[in-house]
């Protein structure tokens, strides 16, 4: 048996997660104060996916650059292939919060969304 | 001279949320004064996840959260002045401000809310002899290049302290691509998030070292790289563990003060302890009329508590301007007890206490296993025992009134960590 000492990174509370796997098999999960933290440590054990943010280039608005947000989580090694491709987009014009960046961001199957209003 | 029922000093998450509570419970003459051409604060800069998880049940970046509670305003037409800097507010609530438009004009105000945020610690903080070469920057004024500017402040660098600015700022440059060397960090312990020391530094294994500061700056015009020390107990640097490491950025994540010029100079009593101002239950000042909340009153790393908070502020204010806000009646003080730094509020006025009350504190060191507890005078009301207990994470407990109301000659409140 072997034990994983996990944070939360679900929220700004940062629970301390302890994982019990037998053989890579998943027994038990605990230290946890909600769901989330729970999935979180089922997939850092075995397969970690992060989030990831940052800006992409904008032009004919207020701002020379806009936020962004991946969808949903990527896994970890898509981290840097994912910022590679952010470099080379372009948006134009006033975008608001929700509007598409970039569809299935490197195959991961997952959107990039602007995260802010910029007129 | 015009006037409005509520001013709203400072248009981030606090003052937004302050907004629509006040407008919500029935106040229309509002006006938001920011001195940015945009409202939302420090959210604007923070692209990073992270907000809203106890608000919005969903994880949002900063200008996403912020977006919510723009439209909340917008929404509820309620008035904003952007450009606009707050000079002065007086005790009896004339607040003066300039823009371009109309130079510097007064207003009248019934109640006035501080939700003016914080601001980072300057460089100062770097405590070296001798001249700065350029390349050294607050982890915030990098942020705000790197997220708002899109411009990339250098390639190779060390980051003085790990509070959270200088943490998400470590991953942000690296995945920017830039070489962050290591995070030194003065104390024993980080200033910053657990999950910031994960999701930023060990991801990416970026060193984090603990009781080490930066103790030369090399470099006449840009600079060229630092020398890190190790320090003893007393922070005094230790001869011999000098380590040279060449970089042509150096980030100072020295921690947040609330930002009270304001409130000095009108007359608000500030609290050493929290550099903000002493207010009770109401979120008010020791000034009839004048509330406070968010990073301005003591500085929040979970923006959801910025919200509960403003939000009491802004309800109370809508009491006081319609005159349903009691009078204050006895007061009790709360009294921050060993192992506590501060707690907000500070006084209790239990005779116009909502049911119960929420006191907000945090811990001066980190402990494990220790026991919060809560006494009025020589009776312990709370005994609760945490895993862990840190200076960087905010905690809270609540206070019912009736308990206090059972002690009619009550003399203190105090909040303490106790290892039995
Ligand atoms: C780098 C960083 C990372 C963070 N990360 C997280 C996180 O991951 N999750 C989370 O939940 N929270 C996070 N927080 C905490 C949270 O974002 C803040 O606590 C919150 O934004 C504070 O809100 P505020 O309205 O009090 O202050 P601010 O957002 O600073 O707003 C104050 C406003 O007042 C204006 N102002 C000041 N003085 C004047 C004047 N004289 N006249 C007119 N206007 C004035 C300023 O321009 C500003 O817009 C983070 C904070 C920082 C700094
Ligand atoms: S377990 Fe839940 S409450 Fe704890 S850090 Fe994770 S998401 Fe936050």
């Amino acid at each position: 048996m072997e034990q994983r000492a996990l944070i939360c990174i679900g929220c700004p509370m940062g629970c301390p997660i302890t994982v019990t796997l037998d053989n890579g098999e998943i027994l038990r999960v605990e230290g946890n104060s909600c769901k989330r933290g729970d999935t979180y440590a089922r997939k850092e054990v075995t397969h970690p996916t992060r989030i990831v943010t940052s800006t992409v280039r904008l032009s004919n608005a207020s701002a020379p650059v806009v936020s962004v947000k991946t969808a949903g989580d990527i896994p970890k090694e898509m981290i840097f292939p994912v910022m590679e491709a952010l470099k080379a987009i372009r948006l134009s014009g006033p975008v608001r919060v929700g509007d598409i960046a970039a569809e299935n961001i490197c195959g991961t199957g997952v959107d990039v969304l602007v995260t802010k209003n910029v007129t | 001279m015009k006037g409005y029922d509520l001013i709203i000093i400072g248009g981030g998450p606090a003052g937004l949320s302050a907004a629509v509570a006040a407008w919500d419970a029935g106040v229309r003459e509002i006006l938001i004064l920011e001195r940015d051409q945009e409202l939302g604060g420090i959210l604007n800069q923070c692209i990073h996840n992270g907000f809203g998880l106890h608000t919005f049940q969903e994880e949002l970046t900063g200008p996403e959260y912020a977006a919510r509670f723009i439209d909340k305003v917008r929404e509820r037409n309620i008035a904003c002045l952007l450009d606009t800097m707050v000079l002065e507010v007086s005790p009896d609530r004339v607040v003066t401000a300039v823009n371009r438009e109309q130079g510097v004009f007064q207003l009248r105000a019934g109640a006035v809310i501080l939700a003016m945020g914080c601001r980072e610690r300057p460089r100062g903080a770097l405590n070296i002899p001798g001249h700065r070469p350029a390349g050294i920057y607050t982890a915030g004024t990098a942020q705000r290049l790197v997220n708002m500017d899109g411009w990339m402040p250098g390639k190779e660098v060390v980051i003085l302290g790990s509070g959270d600015i200088g943490l998400i700022m470590a991953r942000r440059m690296t995945l920017e691509g830039a070489h962050v060397r290591l995070v030194a960090e003065l104390m024993s312990y980080s200033g910053g998030l657990k999950r910031n020391i994960v999701q930023c530094l060990e991801d990416y294994g970026i060193p984090l070292r603990l009781s080490h500061t930066v103790v030369d700056i090399h470099g006449k015009q840009r600079l060229t790289g630092v020398t890190i020390a190790q320090v003893d107990e007393n922070n005094r640097p230790i001869p011999g563990t000098e380590e040279y490491h060449p970089c042509d950025t150096l980030l100072l994540s020295c921690g947040l003060l609330p930002e009270n010029e304001l409130s000095r100079a009108a007359g608000v009593t500030l609290s050493p302890a929290t550099s903000g101002p002493v207010v009770d239950e109401a979120l008010e000042t020791n000034l009839e009329g004048i509330f406070a909340c968010g990073n301005v009153l003591h500085v929040h790393d979970l923006v959801d508590y910025v919200t509960q908070e403003s939000f009491e502020a802004g309800r109370r204010a809508a009491a006081y301007l319609q005159n349903r806000l009691p009078s204050r009646g006895r007061s009790v003080p709360v009294k921050a007890g060993e192992g506590v730094r501060y707690t907000v509020p500070s006084v209790v006025h239990p005779d116009r206490m909502d049911d119960s009350l929420t006191l907000r504190f945090r811990v001066s060191g980190v402990r494990q296993g220790a026991f919060l507890s809560v006494w009025l005078d020589g009776e312990r009301i709370l005994h609760q025992r945490k895993p862990v207990l840190a200076p960087a994470e905010m905690e809270q407990v609540r206070i019912r009134r009736s308990e206090l109301e059972k002690r009619p000659d009550l003399s203190a409140i105090t909040v303490c960590i106790e290892e039995v």
